[in-house]
């Protein structure tokens, strides 16, 4: 059963108890009284499998700070079973606040992943990795190659299967911050959005549906193929220059979230992801130029 | 602890009982391993004993076994590092709990996660290695001078240190317990008994007994018991590894009467005997412990504080018994007229991040 197929008061009725929702290889179960929580899974997660077995990976909650609190500028928390990993925050970020804290259940503990900073896309079977330093349009440019039919795998973690170098997704909500909303929401009106949160540590946040395929496979590796360090610059045209492998080597490596951790297995796997992968920097100014690259890339 | 518990001590006491377990069952267990520190150290053994285990649990064990594999790296390269520094002192420098696990070769290391390095010196030594530690690029954490006089004046160790580059902690101590405790103990005899480690120039490693002493110690006068469990299953397998030399109860009651540290190891046996099936002796802890507080009474207290670890393992009280236990810590270790103005500070200067 998918979570859509839910009315919304049965949502919030199951998240008071715990709602199991299978997001690749991870079963969350998620609780969360808070009605704007309940709301944005039902229209973000519409296409995802609840989870009917009786594991989870994760049990998550995201509530209310008791105490005074309550109605004096009141505060979200986010929970993993009975560890709080983030101080509190405005309860009207108590949504992105989940979302944060099920990619950091994931980055702290799936030690049987390489796990890089990078976004992943999928299509025709070849994986393409975006690395990106916050502001590079990284975020942008995935939210738009999934709507122009790239599969998403993940906007932010991308997992290595360990023994055989396989990349595996997630399919969650593309987080888009500040600018970059109103350009995807102007390039797709049809894209589906959460509700914006205004004055996060990351600015403006608002979180895409991810596309009905990317949820319906989610169960399929993806081989990779590409690396591409995108760079938004107003105005320029796009262009794809050679990006030398050792410096992608170090750069994967460096922002990875458990490379040093896995000793001398992470070096492997980084060194047969760059056998693997042809790598690129892209520099675009204009998105439906950027998409019409991709589309020669993947051809 | 309480029922919700039951599958995590019955796996800590025999593992190969974890094949028994349905998913539901993990389900439960996984959370609570990993929040009482003790994830690693059954995946650990899962894998000694190649157990098949659920294929949704699997991932879960590879993934605490990486981590564990990892800073066990991190502890002996550390080791090597603290040997470097300190060698031209020509001073012993004992390790304690898991870093002399690991380097000892000790069964508690398999599968330990590590927040610290603790390491033990002579007091006369301790301004010589202050000195050749920051010459080799550890620091104070804490910078306030309340802190500063707080670790230097009443306390069994120095403010604890980070070094700048590899951002790993290190507490220096000098005795077992602080200056101020109402138990006084001989930091003297432990640093004599303690053996050379083979290939460093300065690391030592105390003797058995010794480190079980310390390590019931520090459990028993700690008023942070969220590794409580784990603490405890340290200390079942270093009695268990005890039991194959001849005497080892005689020995370890004599040393724990010469350092005066009966009452811990009196308390220690006691639990690890009830929740891990430690085969320690029961008349023993009797033998070791005044009549007073009577029995019902500690196990109220402290079969509680074992419980912190994780919600489902807290029975009605636990939040109490922990608020008794931190109080019980302190009044250990300070007499009144130096804690209540202590307690006082930390209640005002909650900012500071003080971690005393």
């Amino acid at each position: 059963m998918r979570l859509g197929e839910l009315a919304p008061v049965e949502v919030r009725r199951r998240l008071r108890a715990g709602l199991a929702l299978a997001t690749g290889p991870f079963v969350f179960r998620i609780v969360s009284p808070l009605p704007a929580v309940a709301a944005n899974l039902h229209r973000l997660y519409t296409d995802f499998p609840l989870a009917d077995g009786p594991f989870a990976d994760f049990h998550v909650r995201v509530d209310r700070v008791a105490g005074t609190r309550r109605w004096f500028k009141p505060q979200a928390q986010f929970w993993l079973g009975t560890h709080r990993p983030f101080q509190p925050l405005p309860a009207d970020q108590a949504y992105a606040m989940l979302e944060w804290g099920m990619n950091w259940c994931v980055a702290n503990h799936a030690h049987h992943y390489l796990m890089l900073h990078a976004a992943v896309l999928e299509r025709g079977g070849r994986a393409l990795i975006l690395p990106g330093d916050p502001g590079a349009g990284k975020s942008t440019l995935t939210a738009a190659l999934m709507l122009d039919g790239w599969r998403l795998l993940s906007d932010e973690l991308t997992l290595m299967d360990r023994d055989d170098g396989l990349l595996w997704g997630l399919g969650r909500p593309v987080s888009l911050k500040n600018a970059s909303i109103a350009v995807i929401q102007a390039h797709a009106p049809q894209a589906v959005f959460g509700d914006v949160a205004r004055d996060t540590h990351k600015g403006t946040v608002s979180h895409l549906k991810p596309s009905a395929e990317s949820v319906a496979r989610l169960g399929e590796p993806a081989r990779p193929a590409w690396i591409v360090f995108p760079r938004w610059k107003a105005g320029v045209a796009a262009r794809l220059t050679p990006h030398p492998k050792a410096a992608a080597f170090l750069h994967l490596a460096s922002h990875a979230f458990n490379y040093s951790l896995l000793g001398a297995l992470g070096f492997r796997l980084t060194a047969a992801l760059m056998d693997a992968c042809l790598c690129w920097d892209f520099e675009y100014g204009h998105l439906p130029e950027a998409l019409q690259r991709f589309r020669e890339l993947a051809a | 602890m309480n029922r919700r518990c039951h599958d995590l001590l019955t796996v800590l006491r025999e593992p190969a009982r974890m094949t028994d377990l349905p998913l539901a069952a993990w389900d439960r267990l996984l959370p609570q391993a990993r929040a009482a520190g003790l994830l690693a150290r059954l995946a650990v053994q899962a894998a000694d004993l190649g157990l098949t285990l659920p294929a949704a649990v699997q991932p879960h064990l590879t993934a605490a076994r990486t981590l564990a594999e990892r800073q066990l790296e991190a502890v002996r390269w550390e080791a090597r590092k603290l040997d470097e520094a300190l060698a031209k002192l020509d001073v012993p420098v004992l390790l304690l709990k898991g870093a002399a696990y690991v380097l000892g070769g000790l069964p508690p290391a398999r599968g330990r996660l590590f927040a610290d390095i603790d390491i033990l010196v002579p007091k006369a030594a301790l301004g010589a290695v202050e000195a050749q530690l920051m010459l080799h690029g550890w620091h104070a954490v804490h910078h306030s001078d309340y802190d500063q006089r707080y670790y230097r004046q009443w306390m069994h160790e120095l403010p604890p240190m980070t070094h700048l580059r590899r951002q790993s902690h290190l507490d220096v101590h000098h005795d077992l317990l602080p200056e101020t405790a109402r138990r006084r103990t001989r930091p003297d005899l432990v640093i004599h008994a303690a053996q050379r480690l083979p290939g460093y120039r300065c690391l030592h490693l105390p003797c058995l007994e010794d480190l079980v002493l310390h390590s019931a110690t520090h459990r028993f006068h700690e008023g942070e018991w969220e590794h409580g469990l784990r603490d405890l299953s340290d200390l079942d397998a270093l009695l268990r590894l005890g039991l194959k030399r001849p005497d080892w109860w005689p020995v370890l009651l004599a040393r724990a009467r010469e350092l005066d540290l009966a009452l811990p190891l009196a308390l220690a046996l006691r639990y690890s005997r009830r929740l891990l099936a430690t085969p320690a002796p029961p008349e023993l802890s009797k033998d070791l412990t005044p009549a007073f507080p009577p029995w019902p009474l500690r196990d109220a207290l402290f079969l509680r504080g074992f419980g912190t670890a994780h919600a489902d393992c807290a029975p009605p009280g636990t939040r109490l018994a922990a608020f008794l236990l931190y109080v019980r810590a302190h009044w250990l270790r300070m007499p009144l007229y130096l804690l209540l103005p202590h307690l006082l500070h930390k209640a005002i200067r909650r900012d500071d991040e003080t971690e005393t």
